[in-house]
């Protein structure tokens, strides 16, 4: 499954009434660590595909939605069950680590 | 687990990674290059402006540059890896560095080029407010703090780079510094006390980051006579310096007190044979990116000159079954 991006609008929709758990990338496109996390969170979107969505929100274009994250380091990893925010990854950290959050996730 | 067989390894992928990549791999050595599952470019990813790199007459960005480095080794056969080095075996002949991803390489020589990663203040409340207020990379995190006051903490080129840059998007910006005169370069100092956004704290050291769950201030102690203040701020940029990322060698080559590996110098060889450093991970001194890929371009023609004097281990099996004939 590909990474869907997910605005101030459609976050409801997309992450809080989500069927599956979903891990939520803030993000901009003047941050390098956001742009190094990028293709390994698309490969954990493969590997966890059917079991976990994995979204992307710019925070540029998206304010409302990082200001309720209260967000002030990306990238910021929120991971969301059934509507909830239950953990938080701040920071570029290496793919095993993300991977073992996403099984957190699903445990 | 198959274990690759190359001939050379360079773990990091900084200036002094990538410079020992494009030596290399001109040698002809094909270098394998574990840049990092993340933080592949190295420290520079994370800045702007670089304008003391010899050769870019109005600057360049610090990952575009790193992004030409990189090229510029592919193009002569360097392999990049974006993974991570989880274990480093130097011990012996032939060297061992396994993966985060479960690849295994073994080589006759390694550059370790791991450079350094950001120094905490050493605070209890600070990695709960990290990412809650408090940061490391001014480029990522400057435009959360609008029309804020922040901080900056430290006294070199770095916390100077941060400051200046912070101006776009803060209110104010304070540089918190605990002594009467900076380290940096003085024509960043100037740039710097010239800003009417910025103003200087001196003589202070952060004694505790206040707040819950997000950081509302710096309490302040006078490095002189010990008076304490609070600094009224929504965040703060920590920019004290650097520690060497030596945490997966330490053990094996012989390094300082304060974890710089050691080097024969002006060679770049570690106190194991086959096993050269170069960059930060070595130098506590200048920690430029030019003198990085300097001593970058050393340890790619020390790695040569190490390979190029061992027998192959083909040849010395023919010689000893011609001495046994």
């Amino acid at each position: 499954m590909s990474i869907v991006n997910v605005t101030d609008e459609t976050f409801e929709h997309e992450v809080l009434q989500s069927g599956l758990p979903v891990v939520v990338d803030i993000w901009a496109t003047w941050c390098g660590p956001c742009k190094a996390i990028a293709p390994v969170l698309e490969d954990l979107a493969a590997e966890f595909s059917g079991r976990v969505k994995i979204v992307k929100v710019d925070a540029d274009a998206n304010p409302a939605t990082v200001s309720a994250a209260g967000v002030t380091s990306i990238p910021t990893l929120g991971f969301y069950r059934a509507g909830e925010r239950v953990d938080v990854l701040i920071g570029a950290h290496p793919r095993p680590v993300i991977a073992a959050k996403i099984k957190d996730l699903l445990s | 687990m198959s274990i690759q067989e190359v001939e050379l390894v360079i773990v990091g992928s900084g200036p002094a990674g990538y410079t020992a990549a494009v030596y290399a791999a001109r040698a002809g050595l094909a270098p394998v290059v574990l840049a990092g599952s993340v933080t592949a470019g190295g420290a520079l990813m994370t800045t702007t402006e670089v304008e003391n790199f010899p050769g870019f007459i109005d600057g360049i960005q610090g990952p575009d540059l790193m992004d030409a480095m990189r090229a510029q080794a592919e193009r002569f056969g360097a392999r990049i890896i974006n993974d991570d080095a989880v274990s480093i075996d130097l011990q012996g002949a032939v060297k061992t560095i396994k993966t985060g991803n479960g690849e295994a390489y073994a080589a006759r020589a390694v550059v370790l080029a791991m450079g350094s990663e950001y120094r905490k203040l050493g605070l209890p409340e600070e990695d709960r407010l990290s990412g809650h207020g408090i940061s490391w990379c001014a480029t990522c995190d400057g435009f959360f703090f609008r029309e804020k006051q922040i901080a900056v903490v430290g006294g070199g080129d770095s916390a100077m780079e941060e400051a200046l840059f912070l101006t776009r998007f803060a209110s104010k910006v304070t540089i918190v510094h605990r002594r009467d005169e900076f380290r940096a370069s003085k024509v960043m100092v100037d740039r710097v006390l010239a800003d009417s956004k910025i103003e200087v704290a001196w003589n202070s050291e952060v004694a505790e980051i206040l707040g819950e769950e997000q950081a509302d201030g710096l309490r302040l102690k006078n490095t002189v006579d010990g008076s304490e203040r609070v600094l009224d701020v929504t965040g703060a940029f920590i920019a004290i310096g650097h520690d060497p990322r030596s945490a997966l060698v330490a053990e094996q080559v012989a390094t300082d007190s304060d974890g710089y590996v050691k080097v024969e110098h002006p060679s770049t060889r570690t106190s194991l044979p086959g096993v050269f450093a170069a960059g930060d991970l070595v130098d506590h001194t200048y920690r430029q990116a030019i003198t990085a890929a300097g001593t970058g371009c050393a340890a790619a023609q020390d790695a040569q000159q190490f390979l190029s004097s061992l027998i192959p281990s083909e040849q010395r099996s023919d010689l000893v079954l011609e001495s046994a004939i």
